[in-house]
């Protein structure tokens, strides 16, 4: 299984690091801080999804000169976020291409008047045709992005897939839906900046990626490396919605702060949080599969289309992990996949909690259950002999190298859920009563860290550190938003170097005192991050060992004091050690074809749903979780990790639909945009298998993602087990579950009708 | 009688045991009051319409968001919030529970929820499952998933019972 | 937080008298303000249009609920946590206190009132549909003295009722003759808290020798204002409970019904719930299942 040796700290439930601050109120998030001769800063918005600017009004009422006033002219750089391509503006100029889009920004010192004068500018737009859906805008009219609208295409092609649908007993074809998803962090985007003419900028805020924004603010202000200083808060939840968006959020706060010479807080409300910021990618994915009719997949065509809103942002990394993961943990001989990021006019689509995958998966999933239904053989049967084995390759041509057992894993879960009584009892209760229950499975695999050559692209470096008092602290700019990255990476060193847990600390993610450890993204923080901290910190006993001031064999007392000796002597003590690839591993990004991802956690869902007939309202009643993820670094936060990704995952299932009024989240309050309470939740059973994983930290596997995967699939196939009536698309609400129910009669009645 | 048109007025209120006299306007928010002039800022705003919970406090005893109050209705009232609470040693199983079980991820929701639990454990020393969830059901967590957070409200009444 | 709070005049009578004088002076310009779980939504959203608020929280009056022999007396600002705690909403208006209880959740049943649920006149209340079954009266306050009006007649058009203005709700009154009736009360929303409702129903009747006798079905959500379904209660009343009888209730229940699209739900999916909640009731009343 995972280590040689007995280890005590990690794997065990090692309190939160920074938990005793957080459960007494004690803990400071960005709206929590407040600086001398601060200035609070408001955006104003488009109200238009795409069209020219004309003119720009300052109303009457207002006493305007008291107001700090920042346009795209007052751009010191380039007016764009630097991310991945140019064509994001920070402040609109001439067009906009989503409604919400940033154009002019203010700031006052009395932040309650700045709601009356951000409604006192009047701009007056001369309207463009505009795009709303995917197929919108596959059908390139109007064209809205460069040439034709898409922002990114994959193809993976294994094996020869035209010549297997001669062979097939069955074609099953399907096609599945997602809709856009909020990530709903319980502190929305906020963040103060500071300007000086000779530190530069400095900015703190709600973030994931404090060298994201670094990167964008570099290039916006015109400013070098070392005159920008980004420094993370107590971040409130994050979910990727802290990925990319706060640097656009730290740009305008950085512009009005080196307009005024004043610090500058800006916080999102609600509404503006959920209206103006990022969501989950919308999709649609097509699937054709050739089938035998013992139900082993000879071989298909997937077709996932994603919209990625108005412009380009993560939209090409979103796509490419939906691409690898299309397949699902299944193993096809034979595939073509095809798929593309398209746009459209909705403020950009972006990084949430599974990042494709969820989407991609969703599919996959409810397309296994329709070829067994089409088939004729069970959801269980069709997975199971459909698995991948140790051995065989994925769709990119990954050899599965590790023992995994699907099939076995499978067994456990449907046993630990009462698969086999459940449905027995259920297929008699259905015939009467208020409501009809049912279960639903579903298989999964995530693969973490960055894919292909991405790690190697990151280059991470972490610190270790030993302090004149005899502490460790460790400098990494992995941030922690409640996922568990100071406790764990803490649990790592402490491992790592035999020292108590509470002897261990972790710097505060500031680019003036971290080095760049990569995002805080891709399930990578325990697995790749983690094994740099174990690197580094044995990196400084050997530098302790080397000077003569530590033997190999210490106790904690005689490491502090070696720390101590050290610093005196030589100023500080600190082991660095940057990210190597593993040797053998290779990635062909023409082709798509490789070593996808250093290692996949694979999982299997069953969910158990009863839906009401009076109401048509689907809710989950029992959820069994059981995955393989190298290692349980710490089993509370590990079983946190698995509870909350699967309460998005009912979410995303059952309750979460973004209401688009062209292209604007008209639903953008937490009375209209529906997340489960206490009162929602189903009893989730969470299990782990540890098969350890080579190249993570003690055998880590992300897993931050993994949980998100699941759900939706697993609920959707219940409900059809429960109904009878298949479902492809989510969120899948009552009136949507009333349609079905309605149609389904009348195809019923249709057909009696003919026999008759 | 008095009406106020635009003016500030001396509010005086009773927060975590001490008598607090502020100048506000009436229709300050409790919420911002207690943040801005009082300098608590442990309770937080998440959404600022009475659906999350991230504000609540104790009044005169009672649950209330303090998002939704206007502090001259305060005048006069007892108020808790979580800087009280975990002052208070009784109140504190409720924190260390929550570290045990893991009620807290990212913390936002946190003091909100521990308040919450204590309005809870104020009336009932045997609370259900089902009691503990109603009572937490006004106050939204992203992270946990809940399970976490009612176990360790279980915990703490188990504990406080004890004593 | 888009409103300024340095824009608003702030009262705080201590009695009645003196709120309605203040009305009375000034009769379109005062705003009361309760428990503010309504008004402050709006303010924090920036669509509060009224600049004067007048605060009748801490009115003793509006604040007590008296048991009388023939009626409940329960002051306009008596919160939901006050209803569901009172012995006799409990024991003979469980519509109301089932209503209470859904409405938000803890924090706001403690500062949410009846009063101003029936004010704010949102088509969706909770507790709204209770008070037209059991045909309560709403006592009228002004300066000018006291008025009893019908619950049934007081809501004339979406948020227009037959409150004058210079008017306060003091009490709502609810007749003590329930005794004997089965009650069958359902909200249905998006999730189990916290929910705004999409259909909510709130019925009640007796059964005489087989005959179903003086139901009351009452509904929010689908229509402008809350309602009765008084053709679907002509169909019924005198009847036996058979399954002739029960399709014809849930289709008249349908008919009569207004419900629309919105942004929470469908006007399909709501007239279809409708007609299954009668059916549920009907079911309840015929002791054919045990659903409440």
């Amino acid at each position: 299984m995972s280590g040689s040796q007995t280890e005590h700290i990690v794997g065990s439930s090692t309190p939160r690091k920074e938990g005793r601050d957080k459960v007494r109120g004690r803990a400071r998030y960005i709206d929590d801080l407040s600086f001398p001769n601060m200035l609070y800063g408001a955006t104003v918005r488009s109200r238009i999804p795409r069209g020219n600017i004309k003119s720009i009004q300052f109303g009457a009422g207002i006493a305007w000169d008291e107001f700090v006033v920042v346009s795209a002219k007052d751009i010191p750089g380039k007016n764009y976020i630097a991310l991945m391509e140019n064509d994001q503006p920070c402040l609109a100029e001439s067009t906009v291409n989503h409604p919400e889009e940033a154009i002019l920004l203010l700031a006052h010192s009395d932040r309650h008047r700045l709601p009356e004068a951000v409604k006192a500018i009047s701009i007056e737009y001369e309207p463009l045709r505009a795009v709303f859906t995917i197929e919108d805008s596959e059908r390139k009219d109007p064209i809205i992005w460069k040439a034709d609208n898409t922002f990114k295409s994959f193809l993976i092609e294994k094996g020869n897939v035209d010549s297997v649908w001669a062979q097939a007993d069955y074609i099953v074809e399907g096609e599945y839906s997602t809709g856009a998803q909020e990530q709903l962090y319980i502190e929305t985007n906020g963040v103060i900046a500071q300007f000086d003419r000779d530190r530069g900028i400095t900015v703190w805020g709600s973030l994931q990626c404090p060298y994201y924004v670094h990167k964008a603010l570099m290039t916006l202000c015109g400013l070098p490396e070392h005159k920008v200083r980004v420094v993370q808060t107590e971040t409130g939840g994050a979910f990727g919605g802290k990925e990319e968006y706060p640097s656009m959020i730290a740009a305008h706060a950085s512009l009005l702060a080196m307009k005024s010479g004043r610090p500058v807080k800006i916080i999102y409300d609600r509404g503006e949080d959920m209206a103006a910021t990022t969501k989950r990618h919308p999709s649609r994915t097509r699937h054709r599969t050739a089938v035998s009719k013992e139900g082993k997949i000879l071989g298909g065509e997937i077709e996932l289309v994603i919209d990625g809103g108005a412009y380009l942002t993560l939209s090409p990394v979103v796509l490419s992990r939906a691409t690898i993961h299309a397949g699902g943990p299944y193993y096809w001989p034979h595939v073509r996949i095809r798929t593309k990021a398209v746009a459209t006019n909705a403020p950009p689509h972006g990084a949430f909690r599974g990042f494709g995958a969820p989407q991609a998966l969703f599919a996959m999933e409810r397309h296994m259950d329709r070829i067994a239904r089409t088939v004729g053989v069970s959801p269980v049967e069709i997975r199971r002999s459909n698995f991948l084995r140790p051995g065989q390759t994925t769709t990119t041509e990954q050899v599965i190298d590790e023992p995994i057992d699907l099939g076995n894993l499978l067994d456990r879960a449907l046993k630990l859920a009462d698969y086999d009584g459940k449905r027995e009892r259920f297929a008699k209760e259905n015939q009467s009563g208020p409501q009809k229950k049912g279960v639903g499975i579903a298989a999964f695999l995530h693969g973490a860290g960055f894919t292909g050559s991405g790690e190697r692209y990151l280059n991470s470096v972490v610190g270790v550190e030993g302090s004149a008092d005899g502490g460790v602290r460790i400098l990494v700019s992995s941030t922690e938003f409640g996922q568990g990255t100071n406790t764990v990476l803490c649990q790592i060193a402490a491992e790592a170097l035999g020292l108590p847990y509470e002897e261990v600390t972790i710097a505060r993610p500031d680019t003036m005192e971290v080095p760049n450890s990569g995002p805080t993204v891709a399930s990578r923080t325990a697995m790749v991050v983690g094994k740099l901290v174990a690197s580094a910190a044995l990196g400084l006993k050997q530098t302790l060992v080397a000077a003569g001031m530590l033997k190999e064999a210490y106790t904690a007392e005689e490491f502090g004091a070696a720390c101590r000796s050290y610093v005196s002597a030589h100023g500080s003590l600190r082991s660095f050690a940057r990210y190597e690839s593993p040797e053998g591993i290779f990635w062909d990004d023409q082709k798509y074809r490789g070593e996808a991802y250093a290692a996949f956690a694979w999982a299997i869902y069953v969910a158990e749903v009863a839906v009401d007939l009076a109401t048509y309202s689907a809710r989950v009643e029992d959820f069994v979780a059981l995955q393989e993820i190298g290692r349980v670094m710490n089993p509370v936060l590990a079983r946190g990790q698995i509870l909350g990704g699967v309460a998005q995952g009912i979410g995303f299932a059952l309750y979460e639909k973004v209401e688009w009024h062209d292209g604007r989240m008209a639903n953008s309050q937490m009375t209209n945009y529906i997340i489960p309470t206490a009162a929602d939740v189903p009893p989730i059973r969470v299990f782990f298998d540890e098969l350890g994983n080579r190249h993570g930290a003690f055998g880590a596997k992300g897993i931050g993602e993994l949980p998100m995967d699941g759900p939706a699939p697993a609920i959707v196939n219940a409900i059809e087990d429960a109904l009878g009536i298949p479902f492809d698309t989510v969120p899948l609400l009552p009136e949507s579950i009333f349609e079905g129910v309605v149609a389904s009669r009348a195809n019923q009645t249709d057909s009696l009708a003919g026999v008759r | 009688m008095t009406t106020n048109r635009g003016s500030k007025r001396e509010i005086s209120l009773v927060v975590n045991g001490e008598r607090r006299t502020v100048r506000a306007y009436p229709m300050e928010r409790l919420l911002d009051v207690l943040r801005e002039q009082l300098s608590l800022t442990g309770t937080k705003e998440g959404c600022g319409e009475g659906e999350c919970g991230a504000c609540s406090v104790l009044l005169d005893g009672e649950l209330v968001d303090s998002c939704l109050i206007p502090v001259a209705q305060a005048e006069g009232a007892q108020i808790l919030t979580i800087e009280g609470v975990a002052e208070n040693s009784r109140s504190n199983a409720l924190g260390e529970a929550f570290l045990e079980c893991g009620g807290a991820q990212c913390g936002i929701c946190t003091p909100g929820m521990i308040v919450a639990a204590v309005h809870l454990l104020d009336r009932s020393s045997a609370p259900t499952r089902e009691d503990i969830r109603e009572a937490l059901s006004g106050n939204l967590c992203r992270c946990t998933g809940y399970l976490q957070i009612l176990e360790a409200v279980a915990e703490a009444a188990r504990r406080t019972a004890a004593r | 937080m888009r409103s300024d709070p340095s824009d608003y005049e702030f009262a705080a009578p201590a009695t009645l008298q003196d709120a309605v004088k203040l009305l009375a002076e000034e009769p379109k310009a005062w705003l009361p303000i309760a428990g503010g779980t309504d008004v402050m939504v709006q303010f924090a959203a920036g669509t509060l249009r009224a600049r004067k608020l007048l605060s009748i929280w801490n009115l003793p009056e509006l604040r007590r609920i008296e048991v009388l022999p023939n009626e409940i007396r329960i002051g306009a600002a008596s919160t939901y946590t006050d209803l569901r705690g009172h012995e006799v909403v409990q024991a003979e208006f469980s519509l109301l206190a089932r209503a209470a209880s859904w409405t938000g959740g803890i924090a706001n049943q403690n500062r949410g009132t009846l009063g101003g649920n029936i004010v704010n006149a949102s088509p969706a209340a909770d507790s709204l549909p209770a008070l037209l079954a059991y045909e309560g009266e709403l006592v009228l306050s002004s300066a000018r003295g006291e008025r009893r009006v019908p619950y049934v007649n007081f809501h004339t058009g979406y948020k227009e009722m037959q409150l004058a203005p210079d008017e306060l709700i003091r009490a709502v009154c609810l007749p003590r003759h329930f005794r004997g009736y089965l009650s069958y009360a359902r909200k249905v929303g998006a999730r189990k808290a916290q929910a705004i409702s999409k259909v909510c129903m709130a019925a009640l009747g007796r059964r005489e020798k087989g005959e179903i006798r003086d139901v009351r079905i009452a509904l929010g959500s689908v229509a402008p204002i809350p309602m009765r379904l008084r053709e679907t209660e002509r169909v019924l009343e005198g009847r036996r409970l058979e399954t002739d009888t029960i399709a014809r209730a849930r289709r008249a229940a349908v008919a009569e019904t207004r419900p629309i699209d919105d942004i929470r739900s469908t006007a399909r999916y709501r007239a279809a719930v409708v007609g299954n909640l009668v059916v549920e009731f009907l079911q309840m009343l015929g002791g054919l299942n045990h659903h409440e």
